[in-house]
């Protein structure tokens, strides 16, 4: 296989954008990455965009073609990728593909989402979606009822607290005043969504345990990346930034099926996949950006990845070490709990993130002479997971 | 002024009693101070008010304008028995709500502006109405329309509002009604506040109502989309 660069990198900031259309995001994000690029008017042979539901969402299918049009990028191949919150992932990996294997020199790699067209509930309703129809879904449930389960179960089993779970939020969120690209930024405090005695009117139960700040916000959003070859990039004036290991694993279906429903096999698997691809170890890795979809899932992930024992992940997060600045900062950018979780997007505003963080780009939330760097887009409820190691080439 | 003709123009008006200001602590760790103000305070809500009125985003140009002609009306005499309370941080303006009573037994809410987002001030300074016309004045019931769908989730969801034949006195809007006994059932989830006010707080609240610039405004409103990178 051959090496894959990230030579451009762009998105535009996750909120509500009542203004733009998803084309319109996405075509903006695209733009931004191939100007970061700077390849010229070289053509790109390949578009794959990672979109979870368009056509529930905004009545609107086959995004990829109507995005090649847009940045008039015509007769490059186009695909629509569809594989719920892990879309943006399944995209990288599809580029990378393309790249790797020779089919494709140039691909522009887009996830988007406008998931704000519809209401709070029709949201969650759409996303729910990809729960199994006959077992799951008939019987109301929803992503945030399958994650409240988890975290009492995962709470019962490592002594995961509440506290802990708001450590994550306060984190993630102190992250996001720094990213200018972030969904939410604003700082939030122990005492106001947990101590204090009417902390549970700012943070309402949304499925017990978790709390509204324990969620991540619906999003509007686009991010993008585009990949190309050591060859065509050795003239570029960016650091060179690689993807040297990509994973992917699925689990069952439904959560009940599971022997174990803490044992995210997926996670595992798919993180040690992407490490032995790129010939790496979790302890190799400066900076990760975890799918914090739920608070529980950063410190349940962080585990399972490789990075703490089980049920260390919580004691690490007390002593700080997943804070900008310790030993494996975690969502620098915020994560999907403050930057904000477009669900097609995701997968690719890590992997933009983690390119900014490589390259020494990221601004103010730079973590330090960051050379490595992970990623995970967890799909479903952790039936599809995506996972990436990339590096910066000295 | 033309006093004697001028004594048929005002409204009569009912006694109302004092609301007890109150503090309720933010997500953010931040204190939001709830009072009451009276007429003399218009003049300055009507500034926090002003950006407001073209903003379509979330109907804040319709609440806007609206808010804006009830105040004036309260101040210069023209609304019959409104009340209106607002929402500080360290004295900077959050937000402002107002409600008419239209009979010892009935109030009609008519608005919630919240000039800052994303921590609930609109919700608990609804709540702060609510607790005022309810506990306060003794009402039985407040007649309430949403103009939003941020307004519809939040008040008709939230509380369980039951719906009422007629009009609210906003137009043609369907009205429900914040009953004595819904209210009392969700006090505990929805109804925030501490009191009385630490006097520190207090002094600060009063000293000055703090409005921010036009620009300030409209990008709390706004979300994000106006400051950045785009």
């Amino acid at each position: 296989m051959r090496p894959v660069v990230v030579a451009g990198a762009g998105m535009i900031p996750f909120e509500r954008r009542d203004e733009d259309t998803l084309v319109d995001m996405m075509a903006v994000a695209s733009l931004k990455a191939m100007d970061d690029a700077g390849l010229g008017d070289r053509a790109v042979d390949a578009v794959y965009v990672g979109n979870m539901a368009s056509g529930l969402f905004n009545h609107q299918v086959s995004v990829a073609s109507a995005l090649v049009d847009r940045l008039s990028l015509m007769p490059a191949a186009a695909d629509r990728i569809e594989n719920g919150p892990a879309s943006g992932g399944s995209a990288m990996k599809n580029g990378f593909l393309a790249v790797a294997s020779g089919y494709a020199d140039v691909v522009l790699v887009v996830g988007g989402e406008k998931m704000r067209e519809v209401i709070g509930p029709k949201a969650t309703d759409i996303v729910a979606a990809m729960t199994h129809p006959q077992a799951e879904y008939i019987y109301g449930v929803t992503l945030p009822a399958l994650a409240g389960l988890f975290t009492r179960l995962y709470m019962e089993k490592y002594g995961v607290t509440r506290e802990h779970l708001t450590m994550v939020a306060i984190k993630n969120q102190e992250n996001g005043l720094l990213n200018p690209y972030a969904h939410i930024r604003m700082k939030i405090t122990m005492e106001g969504v947990l101590k204090h005695p009417q902390a549970h009117i700012n943070s309402p139960v949304v499925a017990d345990p978790l709390h509204l700040y324990d969620c991540c916000p619906v999003s509007d959003g686009s991010a993008a990346v585009l990949l190309t070859t050591e060859e065509i990039a050795k003239d570029l004036k960016k650091p060179i930034v690689t993807i040297d290991g990509v994973g992917q694993a699925t689990d069952t279906h439904t959560v009940h099926e599971r022997s174990d429903p803490t044992e995210l096999k997926a996670v595992i698997e798919s993180s040690k996949k992407a490490f032995s691809m790129a010939n790496a170890k979790p302890k190799d890795v400066d900076v990760a950006e975890l799918h914090d979809a739920f608070t529980v899932l950063e410190i349940a992930e962080s585990e399972q990845a490789g990075f703490f024992p089980l049920g260390e992940g919580a004691k690490a997060l007390e002593r700080g070490d997943t804070r900008i600045g310790g030993k494996l900062p975690i969502n620098p950018s915020g994560g999907l709990k403050a930057r904000g979780h477009p669900v097609g997007a995701t997968g690719v505003a890590q992997i933009v993130e983690l390119t900014w963080q490589l390259r020494g780009e990221a601004g103010e939330r730079q973590v330090k002479k960051a050379k490595t760097g992970f990623s995970l887009n967890f799909g479903g409820f952790g039936n599809n997971v995506l996972a990436f190691v990339m590096r910066r080439k000295s | 002024m033309d006093m004697e003709l001028e004594a048929y123009l005002r409204p009569p008006e009912m006694d109302m009693p004092p609301y007890p200001a109150k503090v309720i602590t933010l997500a953010t760790g931040g204190k939001l101070v709830v009072r009451q103000v009276n007429r003399d305070a218009v003049p300055r809500l009507l500034q926090a008010v002003r950006p407001t009125l073209e903003v379509p985003r979330d109907y804040y140009d319709i609440v806007g304008v609206r808010l804006y002609a009830e105040l004036l009306g309260w101040y210069r005499y023209r609304v019959r028995d409104e009340f209106c309370l607002i929402g500080q941080i360290d004295g900077l303006l959050v937000g402002i709500v107002n409600t008419r009573a239209y009979s010892p037994e009935v109030d009609i809410s008519l608005h919630t502006l919240a000039i800052e987002r994303g921590l609930r001030i609109g919700a608990h300074l609804f709540a702060a109405k609510m607790e005022y016309s309810i506990e306060y004045c003794g009402r039985e019931e407040v007649l309430i329309t949403a103009e939003s769908p941020i307004g519809f989730r939040r008040w008709m969801i939230e509380y369980d509002l039951e719906k009422r034949e007629g009009q609210h006195e906003l137009g043609g809007a369907t009205p429900y009604a914040l009953t004595r006994d819904l209210y009392y059932r969700n006090k505990e989830r929805l109804v925030a506040g501490e009191r009385p006010v630490p006097e520190e707080l207090m002094q600060v609240a009063e000293r000055e109502i703090i409005i921010a610039s036009e620009e300030d405004i409209l990008e709390k409103i706004l979300g994000a989309k106006r400051r950045i990178v785009q």
